[in-house]
């Protein structure tokens, strides 16, 4: 009763502070920064989307900060969760439906494709990298979704990965070298043209390298999700395996029972 | 288009809610993934085509899959 009470105050609270914030409402001229960037943007990064030339040029650090912190989670998840060692299970388990197969077959490529093609226009089109990487890893994830025991070409993947991120700070740095700032547009690649795939400067090259990053990183992530190996404490190692396997079917059993009932 | 918009908000307090009352974890987490979706459509809608592609594959797509991944491995998806 009493908790009944404390949650319908806690909501009045919210939707009072809601409606204090709705009378605020929201501004609407532009900032000294904003109009900035909307008077300047395009002439100083040649980017017809504002949005990345905010997000790879002016604020380029915290982009670069996003990609580690994502970084930092997938290598987390991969800790906890150390890949299993490749061994045969039964087919059953493993084999999805024919819908599933025939439609991976048909649209792993696309989906693919439509994710490269986000993150290569990330500055002429919304998207970019990070949302171009999360449409290719849908696409990984289709893949792996249609044929569990497909094996990922994960040194490809590591590489990726990594010499992205390496070059993403090696352009950081001729930036810094040729222009005085650190991820400067100006000096490495000249400003292209207007609504031109090879322009914007270094725009287009940022984007690509967090797209390939965002993708392999997102795809090593489901891959290890799917099928790592818990590490936990103990008890966890001696569980593995075999058992491991047969808990997830029992589990998958218990869930049909369940929903029935 | 506004009224479309207000269904939209209706619809999403509803499956929000809903995603909280609702006993079976897998369900919820679908629910999440709607909800995901129809901001995603509001922020297509208020001018931020960028927000909504982040939010459509990261928030409705690859959230659900890991959420659902991950409700399987531990089995507690009842």
């Amino acid at each position: 009763m009493t908790r009944k009470v404390v949650t319908l105050i806690a909501l009045v609270a919210v939707a009072g502070l809601f409606l204090v914030l709705l009378r605020l409402g929201t501004p609407n001229e532009l900032g000294t920064v904003s109009r900035h960037y909307v008077e300047r943007g395009i002439a100083e990064n040649r980017a017809a989307n504002l949005v990345t030339s905010v997000v790879v040029n002016y604020r380029g650090l915290d982009t670069l900060g996003e990609v580690t912190v994502l970084f930092l989670s997938v290598t987390g998840a991969a800790f906890v969760l150390r890949r299993r060692e490749r061994k045969p299970v039964d087919a059953r388990a493993s084999r999805a439906s024919e819908i599933v197969q025939t439609g991976a077959r048909l649209l792993v490529a696309p989906i693919m494709l439509f994710g490269v093609y986000i993150f290569v226009h990330g500055h002429l089109t919304p998207g970019g990298g990070f949302q171009g990487g999360a449409v290719v890893a849908s696409g990984v994830l289709l893949l792996l979704l249609a044929d569990r025991e497909r094996e990922l070409p994960h040194g490809l993947m590591a590489w990726l990965e990594s010499l992205s991120g390496f070059a993403f700070i090696v352009a950081g740095l001729a930036g810094l070298w040729v222009a005085g700032s650190f991820l400067a547009n100006r000096g490495v690649l000249p400003l292209g043209e207007w609504n031109r795939l090879l322009s914007a400067g270094i725009i287009p090259v940022i984007y690509t390298l967090i797209g390939l990053k965002v993708g392999s990183e997102l795809a090593a992530l489901l891959d290890v999700m799917m099928r790592g190996e818990a590490v936990a404490a103990g008890h966890g190692a001696a569980r593995s395996g075999g058992g491991r396997r047969g808990g997830r079917t029992r589990g998958g059993k218990n869930r049909k029972k369940g929903g029935r009932r | 288009m506004i009224w479309l918009d207000a269904l939209v908000c209706l619809l999403m307090i509803v499956v929000a809610v809903t995603a909280t009352a609702v006993k079976n974890l897998v369900s919820a987490v679908i629910m999440v993934g709607v909800v995901s979706l129809l901001v995603s459509y509001l922020f297509l809608r208020m001018g931020a085509p960028d927000v909504a592609m982040t939010e459509a594959a990261i928030g409705a797509a690859l959230t659900t899959v890991i959420f659902l991944i991950a409700l399987r491995r531990t089995g507690e998806d009842r």
